[in-house]
């Protein structure tokens, strides 16, 4: 009975997956990559990797999805000239072998890998206690692998960087995305009063229950920018000037603290990154809870764009 | 006491199943966008809702209970948002219903 669900998920998600290639309407693959991050969700969650499937569905599907309608919305004006300079055949031809191969390798490389195949597992669980942390994989992000996630962290703000280097010169230091039109007491509006508190609630739940179950700051600030972004749309508030200085201290805060303990680690602890004894958990904590702000802010204003307009222009 | 939480839970999924069935189906046959939204709001609404309560006599504690719930109404929210957005974008001259 599982088996035939299990198949019946691998099937949908490579239907899924061919739709994405082939659909010829960037808006109708788009609608096919969203379900399709929502059933990857399902097969993490299948796989008992449940923190994998929370990152999918917030990250996955749910940004990735926002931002590739956006794009979609934004490439439908030039979609059918777009069409009409397609490359050839030849060219498209050579583009799927080499795809195709591509994949092809990927794939061998999974089941080629050693059975059982080599883990660090083990270590993890046994040197786990010494971060005071309850799950291994806030553990192993936060801890053991710490680097990883400082240097994720500044490639997000580095991203953040790059969209906002794609505002027009008059516009730079002014407001991203277009002006709210949207009518405040709409339903859009009566969500964006009603969904926030609930949306933060959860949003800090998710990033308090990380240190002992699955979850984490990731999924968190997801959901906390997801709330501001529906605060934006609905037209409630206006999304903030880029120039603010502390739009600047909220996006920078968590890296920076990031740093600051890291940098704390290696006089006290001998290591860049490394957490003096006994102090690891609440440290972790800290460098946790300075991180959500910083990276809801970071994933909302990536999903608003570069400047565009600044404060009085029509 | 057990068989008889066990027989309700596999009588209202099995009804919550049965309205996604038709929700589907409506999706699928339905004729414009207005009557494919309310095909796929059954499914939402009651669906989901049957499934819910089906479940809620496995779940071990209140906590846990209250969570599905929760998720059910968050659902109800955003089903009926969404509805009425897209409806409203049909109405103001968007695609064809």
């Amino acid at each position: 009975m599982t088996e035939a669900l299990t198949l019946a998920l691998v099937g949908l998600l490579m239907a899924l997956a061919v739709w994405t290639l082939v659909a010829r309407d960037t808006f109708a693959a788009v609608s096919g990559f969203v379900p399709y991050g929502l059933l990857l969700t399902l097969a993490w969650l299948q796989l008992r990797a449940v923190d994998v499937a929370m990152t999918e569905a917030a990250i996955g599907a749910g940004l990735t999805g926002v931002l590739l309608i956006a794009a979609a919305a934004r490439l439908r004006p030039t979609e059918a000239p777009a069409w009409a300079e397609r490359p050839g055949l030849p060219t498209r031809v050579l583009a799927a072998i080499v795809s195709a191969a591509v994949a092809a390798g990927i794939g061998a490389c999974v089941l080629l890998l050693p059975d059982p195949a080599p883990t660090l597992a083990p270590a993890v669980a046994q040197n786990i206690a010494s971060t005071g942390v309850g799950n291994p994989i806030t553990a192993v992000l936060m801890s053991f692998r710490a680097m990883d996630t400082l240097l994720e962290a500044v490639v997000l703000l580095l991203g953040l960087i790059g969209v906002w280097s794609l505002a027009p010169d008059r516009a730079w230091g002014g407001r991203p995305g277009p002006a709210p039109t949207e009518d405040p007491n709409s339903i859009l509006g009566y969500l964006a009063r009603v969904l926030p508190p609930i949306g933060i609630v959860v949003g800090v739940y998710i990033l308090w229950v990380g240190a002992d179950l699955p979850g984490g700051k990731f999924q968190g600030a997801t959901v906390l920018a997801a709330m501001w972004l529906l605060v934006m749309m609905a037209g409630i508030s206006d999304a903030p000037a880029v120039d603010r200085t502390w739009v600047r201290l909220a996006l920078a805060g968590g890296p920076a603290v990031f740093i600051a303990i890291g940098l704390l680690g290696a006089g006290v602890a001998g290591a860049f990154l490394g957490y003096p004894e006994g102090l690891a958990k609440p440290l972790i904590v800290v460098v946790e809870a300075a991180l959500l702000p910083s990276l809801a802010v970071t994933l909302a204003l990536l999903l608003t764009g570069p400047p565009r307009r600044k404060d009085g222009d029509t | 006491m057990k068989g008889i939480l066990d027989i309700f839970t596999i009588v209202a999924v099995a009804a919550g199943a049965f309205f996604f069935l038709a929700g589907t189906v409506g999706l699928l046959r339905f004729p414009d966008t207005f009557t494919r939204l309310h095909a796929l709001t059954k499914a939402d609404n009651l669906g989901l809702g049957l499934v819910v309560i089906g479940l809620l006599p496995q779940m071990d504690g209140v906590m846990a209970g209250l969570k599905l719930i929760l998720v059910w109404l968050m659902v109800l929210l955003a089903s009926a948002t969404v509805s009425q957005i897209i409806a409203r974008a049909l109405r103001r001259g968007g695609p064809e219903p």
